[in-house]
This record gives structure tokens, C-alpha cells and sequence, in this order.
């Protein structure tokens, strides 16, 4: 029988010719990651296990991404711990303020992810490295700590549903509305404990960032992981960013899925999820005509902080302003894609429509700090859930979507499409 | 182990954020994220239970965030056990890993209604319910996760291993 790309990643790493869905298998790995919010937790047990010295100290990362650059003392205690820990193990990836970026965004683009790895991170969006071909899955802060002190951590193979894309993208369609509409498709736990792999033409034809984006999300259909099959455009991305050999794997012919869905993208217009689960999706168009008047925009996070993403909100926010009922939040993933949009003139053009334009941080996708929502508050933002609570206080309202309908509802001051603004 | 108490029931996905939300994660001690738990979804919930009662919810509960600081809150609460019809694989790893009791049953989480007084044997993943005097079944654990709660947790497991 054959196997899928994930199967084969994962018998390497056990050191196994083939594995099946539903075995327990112990896993070596590539990169063990953690946040500021994770990382303590798992500091204090790895002191409780007695443990000295971490595996391998190239093989670490952390972090200082969530409540940075920190919101108060018990936020600046937590980093402090982590930077005093990461300076004891004198690990070669610790990223602080000035070099830090948010996680999801900085490791792929540092190379510090690549084709064919296993990467733990105790972080729930860890799944988005599954966009440059490698097997990448969120823990908690235990397995993390377990992981530091022994290189491996123990798997569930999991059986994985194939989401076949094709056709030609509409305009304004990136990777976030294919994964909204996915996730509107099969629900929250659609894809429980499974791997979730994007092929198609139309995924052959996308670029990084909107790869990035999709297998970010697989979390939200509860997915144990998301991953494209690499190719010429992971090639690309990879080679100029790579430290260390990586391996390029792909799925047989033969192999098994529990599921197999396929989408005509070009039925697929932009999506929003409305409150309170990121699977309440409906079509832009739908949209449109309920009138719904918002108080913030957030484009940014480990879904949306890539050049891409502010390229297409530049393209939409030149020359326009932002409505004055409207607070426009955007924050570039890491300091290289806000130097990058400073070259471009994408700050200035954010500025000069009405916006702030905010050093790398979690901030306010997770309501830490950065933009957080008083009561009865409606904000559009491309961040990744919209639960009870999320940004701000518990009756307020996320609605989530690309960069593209963001920008063009900062503009109109209510959730509404690039075309309305002329685009 | 054998637990007694009443239970408590909640939705379909209820997410870490209302288990603990983000704002509360400034702190490593178990006992201040206590005094969090469940605390955008029931504001009084804390002062509600007693030690040693159960939660009950319907589908994916613990879904969102990996923050290990849901199942610790939940634990911290003296809450004994939560019963689900199906748990999200983040929070599920988790409370096998910090050792906080969790049992995945249909049957359970659909007849159990809150207030009745609820009996857990988690060796023979019997159910009983006092209150309506009915008994349910749960899945039992893999074989390999039995191993990491019979150690005592996943650090206890893996450091075992290494001696």
C-alpha cells in the first residue's frame, strides 16, 4: 500500500520503512519550538525533571512573540524567564525585541523550517510549516519541555483528507478565503486528529504566503496538521534560506485518505467568518448587503503578517483613507517584512490612509495587548479565530477575512468588498 | 481511581479561550489560573462548584490555542474529571501529559444533564449516574497512553525511560 507525504516524513523520523494511520510511533525532530506564553510553563518542568541541558541547542527555538514588546510586569517576568533560560542554554535561535518576529512568519523565513522536517512547537499554529512540505504540529508546554530534554516526541499517525483545489482563483482571493471556505466546509473538527494536505492545480499555482496562511488554519478544522506537496515555488523559497540539507516528499499514487473534497476555486469568492467560529463563513457578496458597521481592522498575525498580505492592503489602501469611525491596526510579521514595506512604500502608504502601523507582536489577535475591543465593538481582522473573547472583551465581535476585504472595509467603515472601493 | 461529584455541562467546541482566556496567561501558578477558569463563558462558575465535580460538553472540547494553562486551570479548579463526546487533540495530549483525568463518551455527554450527581471508575472507564441510576461506557485509553498515565504524566514517562 502506499503512503501519504506525511506517512513517509514520519516513518524517516522513527526510523521506520513505513508506518500506518493509528500507530503510536516516537518521532525524531528538527525543530522544537516555544512562545513566551508556553515556553515558562515548560521551563519550570524541565527544572522539575532535573534536567541540565536541552538536546541540541541548534535545534531550539523560542520566541518572545505574544505579549511583546511586553504589556505589563507579569508579561516582561515571563520573557525575562525565558531570555535568562535561553542565555543558561545558550541557544543559537532565541529571537528577542529588535530581531523577533511572529513566530509563524520568522521561522520559515529564517530557513530555520524546511522540506521533509518534524517540527514540535508549543504553539497551536505550528501546523503553518506544513506549507514548505515538512510534518509540523502544535503541543503544549509539557511536550515541549519533554522534547527539549530528548530530541523526540510521540505521534498518533494520523490519517490525513486530501482537499483537491482547481480551477482559476477570482480576484482578491488568496490563501485565506480557499482555508475559510474549507473550514466553513467541513466545520471546526472536520478534520480532527487528521492531516490535512492542499493539492490541486490551483494550490500548484499559489504562492508561498497563501500556503503559509492555509496550512496555518488547518488547526481551526481541528486539524493535527496541514501540508502542500513541495515543489518549484517551495524550491524558490527554500533554497536561498536553507542552513542545512533538506528532503523533498510527496505522496503515492496509491496512497489512502479517509476523505477526498474538491473545489472549483473559481466559485470561491472572498470569505468572512462571522462571530463566533471561524467556520460561520459566508461569501463577501452575502456580506455586503447586511450593513454591519465596524469599529477596528487588524491585518497582521502568524496568518496574515506577510509581504503579500501587505501588498495586497496596499494596493487596496493607496490614496484612500480609513473611515474616521475606523481604527486601522496593521503589524508586519518581523522586522524584515516591515523593512521590506518600508522599500516598497507600504508604510507610507498605510500612514498616509490613517493607519498605525505596529512593531512584529501576537498583540491583539489573542486580545493581549495591541488593539484589544471594548464591549459591543465589531472589528474585521485577518487574524485566525473570532472566539467569545478573543480581541477584547467577550461581547465584542471579530469577523475574519484577507488583507484584501480588511483594507476595503477600514475604507468603507463596514464589512464590504475591493470592489466597492473602486478596486 | 474513582471519582464523585456534580456535573456541569457545556456546549459543542468550547475553545481554550474560554477555558482561560489569553489575557490571563501572564502567570505560571496554577492556582491564580483557577480563579480564571471558564470565566467568559460562566462568570460565576468558580464560585459554583465544589471540588471534585465534573465537566460535561458536547463535541471538540478545548479547541484553539495549545496553551497547556486550559487543562492546568480546569485541574487547578479541583474540577476531577471532564467528560466530552469528543476532545480537541491539542488539549486532549495535554491533560494526558499533566494528568488531568478526561473520558470521551457519546452516551455520557448526551444523557448526563447538569446537576445530576455523576460517579467516574477510571480504570474500567465506567460512568455512573446517581441520579438518574444509569451507567455508561468511555473509550478506553490506547495502550501506549496508559503507559504515560500509569507513569504518572509525560515527564515522569520520559525521564524513566532515560535512566
Amino acid at each position: 500500500m502506499g503512503m501519504t507525504i506525511t506517512e513517509k516524513i514520519l516513518a524517516a523520523h522513527a526510523g521506520r520503512d513505513s508506518v500506518e494511520p493509528g500507530e503510536f510511533i516516537m518521532a525524531r525532530l528538527d525543530v522544537v519550538l516555544a512562545n513566551d506564553v508556553t515556553a515558562p510553563l515548560a521551563i519550570e518542568e524541565f527544572r522539575k525533571a532535573g534536567a541540565k541541558n536541552v538536546f541540541d541547542k541548534d535545534k531550539i527555538v523560542m520566541v518572545a512573540d505574544h505579549f511583546v514588546p511586553n504589556r505589563d510586569i507579569n508579561s516582561a517576568q515571563q520573557c525575562k524567564m525565558m531570555r535568562d533560560f535561553a542565555r543558561e542554554q545558550e541557544l543559537t535561535n532565541y529571537f528577542d525585541v529588535g530581531q523577533m518576529g511572529i513566530e509563524h512568519v520568522l521561522l520559515p523565513e529564517q530557513g530555520l523550517v524546511l522540506p521533509g522536517d518534524v517540527v514540535l512547537g508549543a504553539d497551536s499554529h505550528t501546523c503553518t510549516y506544513g506549507a514548505v512540505g515538512a510534518f509540523s504540529t502544535g503541543s503544549g508546554s509539557t511536550d515541549f519541555a519533554a522534547a527539549m530534554i530528548t530530541g523526540e516526541a510521540w505521534f498518533r499517525v494520523p490519517e490525513s483528507m486530501k482537499f483537491v483545489y482547481y480551477g482559476q482563483r477570482q480576484d482578491w482571493v488568496g490563501g485565506k478565503d480557499l482555508i475559510l471556505y474549507t473550514i466553513g466546509d467541513i466545520g471546526v473538527d472536520g478534520a480532527l486528529y487528521r492531516a490535512m494536505e492542499f493539492t490541486g492545480d490551483a494550490i500548484a499555482k499559489l504562492p508561498m504566503g497563501s500556503r503559509l496562511t492555509m496550512c496555518n488554519m488547518a488547526i481551526e478544522a481541528g486539524g493535527k496538521s496541514g501540508i502542500v506537496p513541495p515543489d518549484e515555488i517551495t524550491m524558490e523559497y527554500v533554497e536561498p534560506r536553507a542552513m542545512r540539507p533538506f528532503r523533498f516528499y510527496e505522496s503515492d499514487p496509491d496512497a489512502e485518505y479517509h476523505d477526498i473534497r474538491e473545489y472549483d476555486v473559481s466559485k470561491i469568492e472572498p470569505q468572512v467568518a462571522f462571530p463566533y467560529l471561524p467556520a460561520n463563513t459566508k461569501g463577501i457578496s452575502e456580506v455586503v448587503g447586511e450593513d454591519i458597521s465596524i469599529d477596528q481592522v487588524v491585518i497582521g498575525s502568524c496568518t496574515n503578517g506577510r509581504m503579500e498580505d501587505l501588498r495586497i492592503a496596499a494596493q487596496i489602501l493607496k490614496g484612500q483613507k480609513v473611515h474616521p469611525y475606523v481604527r486601522l491596526i496593521i503589524i508586519p510579521g518581523t522586522q524584515n517584512v516591515y523593512m521590506q514595506s518600508l522599500y516598497e512604500g507600504l508604510i507610507e502608504i498605510f500612514i498616509e490612509a490613517g493607519g498605525a502601523v505596529s512593531t512584529p507582536t501576537c498583540g491583539p489577535c489573542l486580545g493581549g495587548h495591541m488593539g484589544v475591543l471594548a464591549e459591543g465593538e465589531k472589528c474585521v481582522s485577518t487574524t485566525n479565530r473570532n472566539f467569545v473573547g478573543r480581541m477584547g472583551h467577550k461581547r465584542s465581535e471579530l469577523y475574519l477575512s484577507g488583507p484584501a476585504v480588511a483594507a476595503a472595509s477600514a475604507i468603507l467603515g463596514r464589512i464590504g468588498s475591493p470592489e466597492e472601493v473602486g478596486k | 481511581m474513582k471519582f464523585e461529584g456534580k456535573a456541569w455541562k457545556f456546549g459543542d467546541d468550547v475553545n481554550t479561550d474560554e477555558i482561560i482566556p489569553a489575557r490571563r496567561l501572564t502567570t505560571i501558578d496554577p492556582d491564580e489560573m483557577a480563579t480564571y477558569c471558564m470565566e467568559d463563558i460562566d462568570p460565576d462558575f468558580m464560585k459554583k462548584i465544589a471540588p471534585g465535580d465534573i465537566i460535561v460538553a458536547e463535541k471538540n472540547f478545548g479547541c484553539g490555542s495549545s496553551r497547556e494553562h486550559a487543562p492546568i486551570a480546569i485541574k487547578a479548579a479541583k474540577i476531577s474529571c471532564v467528560i466530552a463526546k469528543s476532545f480537541a487533540r491539542i488539549f486532549y495530549r495535554n491533560s494526558i501529559n499533566i494528568g488531568l483525568p478526561i473520558l470521551e463518551s457519546e452516551e455520557a455527554a448526551s444523557k448526563i444533564d447538569e446537576g445530576d450527581l455523576v460517579s467516574v471508575d477510571l480504570v474500567s472507564g465506567e460512568i455512573k449516574n446517581l441520579t438518574k441510576n444509569e451507567t455508561y461506557k468511555a473509550q478506553p485509553f490506547p495502550e501506549f497512553m496508559q503507559q504515560i498515565v500509569a507513569a504518572g504524566g509525560l515527564m515522569k514517562y520520559v525521564m524513566a525511560r532515560r535512566s
